[in-house]
This record gives C-alpha cells, structure tokens and sequence, in this order.
C-alpha cells in the first residue's frame, strides 16, 4: 500500500471512532473503549513479542501495575491524571526492566513459563497487599479530570480513550521505523546475525521489555479511569492469554492488526459474557484454526487477498483467452 | 525440632504432587519439544471421567483406574494428532505452539464445565486407613501411597528411556525427526505415543491430587503453575529431576509458609523459576544440549 493510501485510511479510522462517540449508545461506547485500553496494551506486547520475538504470557502483570499505581496516586496522593498516567508507564517499564534481566537469560518457552509466573505472583501480591490495595475487595478509582474537566460520562471517556489510541499507535508506528525497530526485528530474526551487525542483545532486549511494559502500565490506567474500579482478577492469566490472543489473531508485528484484533476479541468476550462454557470452547478452537490455518492472522488479510485476486485474474484470462487460429 | 520435621514432611506430601504433575510436563517436552499449556486441563478432563466412573456409575475401582488411564492416553493421541501434528506440519515457531497449547486448555476447559458443571465435587481417595506415626510425625496412607506412585513412575519411566526400545526411539525422535525417520521410526507414531504417555502422567496426576484438594474445573491450574516450577528445578528434561524438583519445591513452599509468610506462595513459586533459570538454566539434573545457530 502506498504512503497516501494508509494516510488515508488512518485518517478515515480516525474520523469514524470521532463520529462514532456521537452515533453509537453508551454500551457501545464503553466496549469500543474497553477495546482502545487492551489495542494499547496488545500495542505494547507486539513490541516484544511480534518485533522482539520475545515470548510473554505474563502481560497483564504490567497492566495491573499501571492501574494499581495510577489508582493510587489519584485516589490516595490527589494527583492530577495526567500525570498519574505517566506515572503508571514508568513505574511499569521499572518493574519491566526487573524482569527483562533476567529474560535475558531465557528464551522461547522458558520465557513463557517464567513469564507465566510473572503474571500469577503479581496478582496474588495485589491480592495479599490489602491494606494497600484493598485486596480481593478491589479499590474505586476516581474519574479522570483535566484541569477543571471531570470526565464522567461514557462519551468523553470514549473520546479520552481514542485519543491516547491515536497518540500510542503512532508512536508505536514510529519507533519501528526507527533504527531501535529495526534493531528489534534484526535480533527477532537471529540474535547471532544481529549481534554480528553491532546490535547490543542486552540493551535492546531490556529495551523491548520496557517499551512493552510501559504500554500495559498507560493500558492499566487507562482501565481503571474507564472501569471506575479495579480488583486483582481483572488482571490474571486470563487476561494475559487474552492479550496473547489479540496478537495472534491480529496478526503479529502488525500495528493495526492489534487495534481489530482488540476489538473482534473485546466484543466476543462482552458478548458471550453468559456462556462461560461455550465461549470458552470457541474461544480455544478460534485460536488453534487461526495459528493452524491463518498464521498471519488478521493483519496478513489484505496481502492474502490481493494474492487470491491475482490468482483469479489469472484463471480467468486463462479461460477466456482462445489460442490464436492459425 | 519435631516442627521442623512435620514442615518438611507436608511438604513432601504436597511435592509428591507437584512432581507428579511435572512428570507429564517433562515427558512431553522432552519428546515432542512442546511446553504443554494445556497439561493442567488435560489432567483435569482425565480426572472428570475417572470422577464419573468412580461416583456417579460407581464402577469397582481398579477396572474405573484402568479405563480412565485408557481414556486419557486416547485424549492425549487426539490433542497430538488433530492439533499438533497440523501445527507441526506448518513448521509452526514457538509462539504458535504455546498458542495452540493455550487454545486446548481453553477447550477442554470449557468443555468439563459443559458436561460436568462447575459445582465443586470430591473424589474419595484410593488409599483409605488409619494414618501412620513416624517418630514425631503423622503421615496419611495416601500420603505415602502418593510418593511410592509418584517415585515408581519416576524411576521407571526413566529406565524406560534408558534401555527400552520405544524409549530409545523417542529420544531419536526429540534429537532430530528427520534422522529418526531415515533410521526407520515412525515419527508421527511415536509422538502419539509421547501423547498418549503424557496425558496418561496428567490423569495419574489428577486422580491423586483430586483426593486431597477438591474437584472442580480449575483444580489442576492451581497446581499447574508449581509444576512447572518443579521441572524447571528438575532441569526440564529430566524425569526423575521432575519429581526431585517437586519435592524440594514442596518442601521449600512450606518452610517459606511456616517461617516467612503464608500467603506468597505463589510469588514464591514465579521467584524460585526466575533464579533457577538465570542461575542454572539446566536446572538440577538436566544436561544443556548446545543449539545449532
């Protein structure tokens, strides 16, 4: 696709979800937003998964810290949300920096499980931690305001939501087109090969847990400013497998594969929310058929169908082209 | 003093069925060079229909032990070759095998609460009398019957490995599927096999630990995540190191529970993979095989 053919088409994705807080009821808007806050977190796990190559099942490990600290600095310490926000990245890339080390030393499926266990300690230290967290009773988070602006209702939060979607997926367009993006995937694709070219494996990786990490901490605050209240279990292993999930079917290393994938993904889950059981089976058949027979999942789509276009405008010509009579 | 011993014999107790858990993990990673995300709802699905031959049709217990063993092991063959063998074929990376692990887990747990409900249920134990006094410590019969089970598979399935044929061919299959197959091995067979074993290891797993726990869909989830810290102890490719890592973790658990705090376990379990991992990635008794770049 061209460059004026992708401005295009992210500027027209963008007047929609504009137009859409004017259009669509408040449950819609408030499932378009719960998609915006876990597109941002998917954001940031394709950082490290889909450009790094670095397996993490252990994501909303982070997202639960950005809520955690952004609930608490706005709820306890009376700061302003824009900068608890901040706040709730950093402190999360901090915490991904103490985990990206010793992932040094890991890869593949050891990442997975070390990752794994990440995410289960971090919600029983949230859930044990009461006296700060208010433990398995979960904790209020105040509404959002902008100097003199309460965001209350569920349109501007929809509308908060769209603009920091905008402002982390350009972002994260940028950064792989950046030599750090292209340091990321070097080392994705051969860790010998990179290191040979003069990419430094401890720096970038660590880098990659940061990045990635600091994206679920603006996801978690951006959760609870949205939800308005945050308990431990919001943020398990369900929930990182979900995340898991939205990069498969999304598509890996693609950015906007991340935003459909979030939202395909948000409203199955909102939807079938009553049929635990047969939600839960199609959710595991969808992924294995996506990684058995889509591999590239969502985000390859449109490559897949310029190729079957191609293949039928080729049959065709065959067809009806007659070989010239003699 | 005595304290101290009744500590560490819980914990014994409860790493039994860590280890146990492990074997399965271990075995299938060994062979088929998956990690198994779905092993804890394997074994919980295993469980369910030993749950229904055993309390609901009430079959006598050996031939109900028989036939679960038999199921399961099919359900393994099934998850290798409708899921992973299609997987296999598309030469899937690492990713897309820990998500296909990832979506039986989904299914198979999806599918227990669909037939069985998610009432929480009991499983009487296999063993049952009096508990035993050594010296200063009570110990359960089960508890015992556990880790003789739990020691016995250890050790034979490592023999097994060893010396036996099937065992040989196995580990020609892991080391590398093409080689294997130009000697005459019947790759896709042997990897059901692996399967089959595996998921068998899961529901011996589930059958013993259902008894001291209780039976519901997630059970085998709860100690899932403390199985894997157990192989990793154990060096991930080693059986016996499975069942070792199982007990030491069982026992460290519980000295960390009763002299630190009680409610971390968990955060002890994620602490315990990280610093073995970076520390000695092979763990305690398994070998690091170089990779070929």
């Amino acid at each position: 696709m061209s460059a004026r053919w992708q401005a295009i088409l992210w500027g027209g994705a963008l007047v929609a979800a504009v137009a859409a807080a004017f259009l669509l009821p408040n449950y819609y808007l408030y499932l378009l937003g719960l998609s915006g806050v876990w597109a941002i977190a998917a954001l940031g796990l394709n950082l490290l998964t889909g450009y790094a190559g670095q397996i993490s099942i252990g994501h909303a490990g982070f997202v639960a810290i950005g809520a955690y600290t952004a609930a608490l600095l706005q709820g306890k310490a009376g700061v302003p949300f824009l900068l608890a926000l901040p706040a709730a990245g950093l402190v999360s890339a901090g915490v991904g920096v103490l985990l990206g080390l010793p992932a040094l030393r890991l890869s593949g499926p050891y990442l997975a499980i070390a990752t794994l266990g990440f995410v289960v300690a971090v919600e029983q230290v949230f859930d044990k931690w009461s006296t700060l967290t208010g433990g398995f009773q979960g904790l209020k988070v105040p509404r959002p305001s902008i100097g003199p602006l309460v965001l209350a209702d569920d349109r501007s939060l929809y509308l908060l939501v769209v603009v920091l979607v905008g402002i982390m997926t350009w972002l994260a367009r940028n950064l792989i087109q950046s030599p750090v993006g292209r340091a990321l995937l070097a080392l994705r694709d051969s860790e010998p090969a990179a290191q040979a070219a003069g990419v430094s494996l401890t720096r970038f990786k660590v880098l990659a847990f940061v990045l990635s990490a600091f994206y679920g901490g603006i996801a978690g605050a951006l959760y609870g400013a949205l939800v308005g209240f945050i308990s431990p279990p919001d943020f398990g292993l369900t929930v990182s497998i979900f995340l898991v999930s939205v990069m498969v079917v999304g598509g890996l290393a693609s950015v906007p594969g991340m935003l459909v994938g979030a939202l395909l993904l948000t409203l199955f889950f909102q939807r079938l929310s009553g049929l635990r059981d047969l939600r839960s089976v199609l959710y595991g058949l969808g992924l294995i058929l996506v990684v058995i027979l889509a591999p590239g999942g969502l985000g390859r789509l449109p490559s897949l169908c310029r190729h079957l276009a191609t293949q039928v405008r080729l049959s065709l010509i065959r067809r009806f082209s007659t070989p010239c009579p003699d | 003093m005595d304290a101290l011993a009744r500590q560490i014999a819980n914990g014994l107790a409860v790493g039994t069925l860590y280890g146990l858990m492990a074997l399965g993990l271990v075995l299938i990673y060994k062979t088929a060079d998956v990690v198994n995300f779905g092993h804890g709802d394997m074994a919980a699905f295993s469980t369910f229909l030993g749950y229904t031959l055993l309390v609901l049709w009430r079959w006598p217990t050996l031939p109900a032990l028989i036939v679960t063993l038999l199921l399961a092991a099919v359900l393994g063959v099934l998850v290798e070759g409708l899921v992973l063998r299609p997987a296999r074929a598309r030469q899937a990376p690492v990713l897309a095998l820990v998500v296909v692990t990832l979506g039986i887990a989904q299914v198979l747990n999806g599918s227990i609460g669909a037939l069985w409900g998610r009432q929480v249920k009991s499983l009487p134990p296999l063993v049952v009398g009096p508990p035993l006094r050594l010296g200063d410590v009570i110990v359960t019969r089960e508890q015992l019957f556990n880790l003789g089970v739990g020691l016995t598979l250890a050790l034979a399935l490592f023999l097994f490995f060893r010396l036996s044929k099937y065992g040989i061919a196995l580990r020609a299959v892991a080391q590398n599927p093409v080689a294997a197959r130009l000697m005459g091995i019947g790759v896709n067979r042997m990897l059901a096999m692996a399967w089959g074993l595996g998921a068998g290891l899961g529901a011996v797993a589930g059958l013993l630990i259902a008894p001291a726990t209780f039976l519901e869909p997630d059970t085998m989830n709860f100690v899932l995540i403390r199985a894997f810290a157990a192989a990793v102890l154990g060096g991930f490719t080693s059986l016996p190191g499975a069942m070792l890592g199982g007990l030491l973790l069982g026992v460290l658990e519980n000295l960390v529970a009763g002299y630190i705090a009680t409610e971390l376990k968990a955060a002890f379990a994620f602490a315990l993979i990280v610093l073995v991992l970076a520390v000695r990635p092979a763990g305690l008794l398994g070998r690091v095989t170089p990779r070929k770049v």
